[in-house]
């Protein structure tokens, strides 16, 4: 026996469940059954996803996860520099950002909701300064906020960890010659942490556009995205043909943004 | 004051972050139905929690799944990287780029291929389907978690072996698998952990059929939480919480020992050097 062989449960078992299950995408998104119950090669389904209505749950569906990145980016990067130079309690601390994890997401979000409610803590909270109740729930600002909430961990974690492996004395170098607060920010803590920043990033981005119910739970079926226009084929119409093609256009965006960061990744490498 | 306003930011993020789990908290003792009023304070939640036959059942279904496909999942993964470690470099790079794919692509698209596939095959959905679905998920992360270190042994040992009469298999069993020990718990627990909190790639993989916790409280959410599932994830957060904070306090603990032992090494040292050096001297 060698030990080559030992990978064989697994390269079956890859095939049969990871390959085998693509294709099929693939197959189901450019197929379609007809009474006879033949399967023929078609575009139409493919053609489906760039009708209007669909465009615009794509395009509301990449501007909901831009901005949750860009949130998210803003958010965790300081904390991240403050974790990182804290000894001692760091681990402890880091510890108490990934414990909410721990707790099932749907119920998280579900209790957003009653935070946000008109006669919620919030507005209860902002009634003690005058302020009139205001309408949270159901608007894009709560969806977006549903996404941070959920993504911000994953933004922070590389970051951090990034930030951890960055030697002291390189901060210490520029400052020494002469670099004020901000330059050393810009031109070595940033440069230096831009691997963590881009892990981050394709973290947050893809995940938030294939979400689903959390704009149903927070946005009251109004912003419907991307993955609760696949989950409704799936689940509610059974329409496997529309719903393959539907990921299918999903992975291609995938391939398209990772190849994206790769390559910025890349010269990002080449310029230090 | 620099100092008061780093605090306070992390202070603020870390509220952000447990404003909703307080939340939860506090109206898993709450007397009403609901979570936007406070009626007053009552346990019944906690007293319908363990005789609620649904719930009993989502909790054992999600951890068995968790249970087994995390053995399964680990004996897998195990095998194939010690495999994966001797294969030339261009199959190593072929079978890893094929692991990572569900790893990067999309839970939604994994989700709907096996859904897809279960379709195609005819295969009813149910427990087993949600278990193979499980298995297939968690092997790539088992696997990422024992290469790195598998990539540091000592390749001598296990040739040590087969020259002392081992067979491959009793050597693979006494000498390598040893000393990937803890990094083959690290990747069990992550695959537990995984299976245990995934909701999107079991929701569409059993479409919904297999009652496990998070598909549970996805149907819940639809029409209103039931208080009694606050009162089980506090229970359940609780456990992780001080879980968590025992093995960090251990940890913290540990590197303090260490720092304490090797102060104690390097003053006897030094000390055991100094009395050579008076001895030579005399």
């Amino acid at each position: 026996m060698q030990k080559k062989h030992l990978t064989l449960p697994y390269v079956v078992w890859m095939c049969l469940f990871t390959i085998v299950p693509l294709l099929l995408v693939f197959l189901y998104g450019f197929t379609t059954t007809n009474a006879s119950g033949d399967m023929l090669l078609t575009m139409d389904n493919i053609i489906k996803v760039f009708s209007a209505e669909n465009l615009k749950v794509l395009g509301r569906s990449l501007l909901y996860a831009a901005i949750t990145t860009i949130i998210c980016l803003i958010l965790a990067y300081p904390a991240a520099l403050i974790l990182a130079k804290k000894k001692g309690s760091a681990s402890f601390i880091s510890m108490l950002f990934i414990l909410p994890m721990w707790m099932n997401f749907l119920l998280r979000t579900y209790a957003w909701r009653a935070l946000l409610e008109t006669t919620g803590p919030i507005n209860m909270f902002l009634g003690l300064f005058g302020i009139e109740p205001q309408q949270f729930l159901f608007t894009e600002s709560a969806v977006i906020l549903g996404l941070v909430y959920n993504f911000f961990p994953f933004m922070l974690m590389p970051i951090q960890n990034i930030c951890e492996k960055i030697p002291y004395s390189y901060t210490e170098a520029a400052e020494d010659l002469g670099a004020n607060k901000l330059q050393t920010l810009l031109r070595v803590t940033l440069p230096l942490t831009k691997p963590g920043i881009i892990t981050g990033i394709t973290m947050v981005f893809m995940p938030t556009v294939t979400t689903f119910i959390i704009s149903r739970l927070l946005g009251g079926g109004q912003f419907m995205m991307y993955g609760d226009l696949i989950e409704n084929q799936f689940m509610l119409l059974r329409d496997w043909n529309f719903g393959s093609a539907l990921a299918v256009v999903m992975m291609v965006l995938l391939i398209i943004s990772m190849a994206i960061l790769r390559k910025y990744d890349k010269d990002g490498d080449a310029a230090l | 004051m620099k100092k008061f306003i780093k605090n306070s930011y992390i202070s603020l993020l870390l509220l952000f972050l447990y404003i909703p789990i307080l939340m939860l908290m506090v109206f898993s003792f709450n007397e009403g139905k609901t979570m936007s009023k406070w009626t007053g304070f009552s346990l019944k939640w906690y007293v319908q929690l363990f005789n609620d036959p649904n719930i009993a059942d989502a909790l054992t279904n999600t951890l068995s799944i968790a249970f087994l496909s995390a053995i399964i999942s680990t004996i897998i993964g195990t095998l194939a990287a010690i495999g994966i470690n001797e294969c030339k470099k261009s199959t190593q790079n072929l079978i890893l780029n094929f692991t990572y794919v569900p790893m990067v692509n999309a839970d939604i698209v994994t989700g709907v291929s096996m859904l897809l596939l279960f379709i195609f095959l005819r295969i009813p959905r149910g427990y087993g389907t949600l278990l193979i679905s499980h298995i297939a998920f968690n092997t790539p992360y088992v696997i990422f978690s024992i290469l790195p270190r598998l990539r540091q042994l000592d390749p001598h040992l296990y040739e040590a072996a087969l020259d002392m009469g081992a067979t491959p298999v009793y050597a693979i069993w006494k000498v390598t698998i040893p000393q990937l020990m803890p990094s083959i718990i690290t990747g069990a627990i992550l695959a537990f952990t995984m299976s245990f909190d995934d909701f999107v790639i079991s929701f569409f993989s059993t479409q919904g059929m297999v009652n496990n916790l998070p598909i549970y409280i996805y149907s819940m959410a639809k029409v209103g939480i039931n208080p009694k599932i606050n009162a089980l994830s506090v229970i359940m957060f609780l456990c992780v919480m001080t879980l968590l904070v025992i093995t960090n306090l251990r940890s913290m603990r540990a590197d303090k020992q260490a720092k304490k032992n090797r102060q104690l090494a390097n003053r006897s040292e030094t000390r055991h050097k100094f009395s050579l050096k008076r001895e030579t001297t005399s």
